[in-house]
């Protein structure tokens, strides 16, 4: 008794968010903490809650990219691709081959530039601050490349309902080409810098471990997914537009931790240079967009899309009256709300530098969450 | 150019001027104060825009270009400013911890260059504890630490506080441990004689095989921990606890925290610097020169881990201090006392 009273100690609690350095954006967690031991996590989100859904709804179709582009604005291509997917499938236009290339080297270099915006904040929420600057580096020459095709660095509307809204510039394969021949030289350079780092090591070795079942259970999707050992990526399992003409492999972990995520999505970035290569040689000469009117209607119906985006499955279901040129309803999916969904279970018990370690290897982006 | 012989003619013609004694060594006391204050205070200013260099170079950028010569006015520009910020006070601050914490670790930081010798009879007072009474008055930041972190009435100030208290302590040990071979050579406490015992180049105590460069490598590790900088930088880890124990400070008091780091940092390579590199010791340019060549040496060490390394995690950070620093610096110290016994190695 006497004991008890000499040393107590008392949980508190900690709001760690919406401004806070590590959450990415405007996530809020609610920490019941032991000194540095997280006891409970709970996500609040709606921070960056937009109504973009809603937006959506008053606006025809085609009206409606921009508003896909801020849906989530590390992939703005995959988001654009998505919706043109699930209205294309809506109302059964056929994109020129030529477009389908220039989508899937947009994508693919987008994924790339993704991960590499991933690669930076990781490293800086664990403490090292030179591969952010690093990462953004690389992910510069990929902006220039977007900059140079549609104008735009950032929220591109670049992919059009039937095909893409303007073809590349000459110069464009050249310096796509030469990025793609350098960038796995600097992916050596990262290695060189964390992988083999002990320090890197052990603060994500066996940190934040996700089980296959509860990632499946919890509709975990992407590459912390396949960092958890499940083979499942919606670019090889269920095909959409020409993926299965390119040879590319699926990285996976083996146990779920941090450093297993870590390595799947270095691993995928090579695999995404190889794609857009293949794209590269392969691309066919012809058009760039099908003949569709800004003001169509398409078919009474409904449609699910789903594409493998950098941060899970990405789909887009829209309905359709039929009778109107705008959508009766659109819900957009993003493979981070349920990355946030799951991270409560397997943070419970680390410390708290491990629920920023386990956040940053979840790549969660909260306007996908939020939308 | 010995600067020594300067400061030994202008007490010399103090004292001839017919002032009585007392005033006469006072007067040398607060000057010899007031010029290590100076010169720290430049050091430091210097070591925060050299800081920003380095890692601007590292991470292959430019860093600050447009205050003077590559920009190496900023840091004053930025003293400047932050000495215009209005100071914030929080209400609910533990008022006289809040405002005594920053003041601790500016005086800590500068109190331990009483008996660090800058150059050949550069030495405020040399002390015959002088490396004891070092390590005494550094550990003061600690206090200052944890009073931010208390006072602040911040959860992460106070969540930094502690970490920080935990982290000094564990690393005092290795250091000091680390630090008692050289004692145990040299046979003095006094850093004078301890340089003097390094008078040629294979007689520096990092080159003292086997138990010199373990030292030097405990010694540089637990000074990075103590002086809390990436690796160790948890008290202050801006992505987890936002910017730790010094949250809450604005203005001047954070102007002293964050000059009083620099100053530790410059300290711990300057005690490095005399324990292991033959302090002041070099032929052709002056003394004082070599110093801080050494020294500046070491920062750059120091400066290059921080911007290459992540961040350890708080109980990793425990373990490599508790069950490998401490172990090593005890069989290292071991080591050196059956070398110093069986009078095998006669430097």
């Amino acid at each position: 008794m006497t004991a008890s009273k000499a040393l107590r100690t008392e949980e508190f609690l900690v709001n760690m968010g919406p401004h806070h350095p590590s959450t990415h954006g405007v996530c809020r967690f609610l920490l019941t903490m032991d000194g540095e031991v997280v006891i409970k996590a709970v996500p609040y989100i709606g921070y960056l809650h937009r109504a973009l859904e809603k937006i959506c709804e008053n606006r025809t179709y085609p009206q409606c990219l921009p508003v896909l582009d801020r849906f989530e604005y590390c992939t703005s291509m995959s988001c654009e691709y998505a919706f043109c997917l699930a209205v294309e499938k809506l109302a059964g236009i056929q994109a020129p081959e030529r477009a389908e290339y220039l989508r899937i080297i947009m994508v693919e270099l987008n994924r790339i530039a993704s991960h590499l915006i991933w690669f930076g904040t990781t490293a800086l929420d664990l403490g090292a601050i030179t591969p952010f600057l690093y990462g953004f580096r690389e992910r510069e020459d990929i902006l220039d490349l977007f900059e140079m095709t549609c104008g735009q660095r950032l929220t591109y509307n670049y992919i059009r309902i039937g095909g893409v809204s303007r073809d590349i510039p000459s110069q464009f394969i050249p310096k796509a080409k030469e990025f793609i021949d350098k960038f796995p030289s600097k992916i050596d350079d990262y290695v060189k810098l964390l992988n083999e780092n002990p320090i890197w090591v052990v603060r994500n070795r066996n940190v934040g471990i996700l089980p296959p079942e509860l990632a499946l259970s919890y509709g975990v999707s992407g590459p912390v997914l396949r960092g958890s050992g499940v083979k499942f990526d919606l670019r090889k399992d269920d095909p959409y537009s020409i993926y299965d003409r390119f040879e590319f492999d699926i990285p996976t972990g083996k146990y779920g931790d941090c450093y297993d995520r870590y390595l799947v999505r270095m691993a995928e970035m090579l695999q995404s240079t190889r794609i857009v290569k293949q794209a590269l040689e392969q691309l066919p000469e012809g058009d760039i967009k099908a003949k569709v009117s800004p003001q169509f209607k398409p078919p009474k119906g409904e449609v699910y899309s789903r594409i493998e985006n950098s941060r899970g499955e990405m789909g887009i279901y829209i309905q359709s009256p039929g009778d109107s040129k705008k959508p009766l309803r659109v819900k957009m999916r993003g493979g981070s709300y349920n990355h946030l969904q799951v991270m409560p279970e397997i943070v419970k018990g680390g410390k708290i530098a491990d629920l920023v370690a386990v956040m940053a290897s979840m790549d969660i982006i909260m306007p996908e969450v939020d939308r | 150019m010995e600067l020594a012989n300067i400061f030994k003619y202008l007490y010399q013609s103090l004292a001839n001027s017919g002032l009585p004694q007392v005033w006469v060594d006072i007067i040398a006391l607060v000057a010899a104060g007031l010029i290590v204050f100076g010169v720290l205070a430049v050091i430091a200013l210097f070591l925060v825009w050299w800081e920003r260099k380095v890692s601007a170079h590292i991470q292959q950028r430019f860093g600050p270009m447009r205050t003077g010569w590559h920009g190496v006015l900023q840091t004053i520009a930025d003293a400047i400013k932050l000495i215009q910020k209005e100071d914030i006070t929080p209400t609910n601050v533990d008022r006289p911890v809040f405002y005594w914490a920053p003041i601790i670790a500016f005086v800590a930081a500068f109190l331990a260059y009483i008996a660090i010798p800058f150059g050949k009879g550069l030495i405020v007072s040399d002390l015959n504890i002088g490396i004891l009474f070092i390590i005494a008055i550094t550990t003061f930041t600690i206090i200052s630490l944890l009073m931010a972190g208390w006072g602040s009435n911040n959860k992460y100030a106070l969540l930094g506080g502690m970490r920080s208290a935990a982290q000094v302590v564990s690393y005092e040990v290795p250091m000091v441990v680390s630090i008692l071979p050289i004692i145990l050579f040299a046979g003095t406490l006094s850093m004078v004689e301890i340089v003097e015992a390094q008078a040629k180049i294979y007689q520096w105590f990092i080159f003292r095989v086997p138990f010199g460069p373990i030292a030097f490598i405990i010694y540089i590790i637990a000074g990075t921990a103590e002086t809390n900088r990436t690796p160790f930088d948890l008290p202050e880890a801006e992505q987890e606890l936002v910017a730790g124990f010094n949250v809450e400070y604005s203005g001047m008091k954070f102007a002293m925290f964050f000059l009083a780091e620099f100053v530790n940092m410059f300290t711990v390579c300057a005690i490095a610097t005399t324990l292991f590199l033959g302090g002041w010791q070099g032929p052709f340019l002056p003394s004082w020169v070599w110093f801080l060549g050494k020294t500046l040496v070491l920062v750059f060490l120091l400066m290059w881990f921080r911007w290459t390394y992540p961040r350890l995690r708080v109980d990793q950070l425990m373990e490599f201090s508790w069950k490998f620093l401490v172990p090593l610096s005890f069989a290292n110290l071991i080591i050196a006392g059956f070398m110093k016994h069986s009078k095998w190695f006669n430097w």
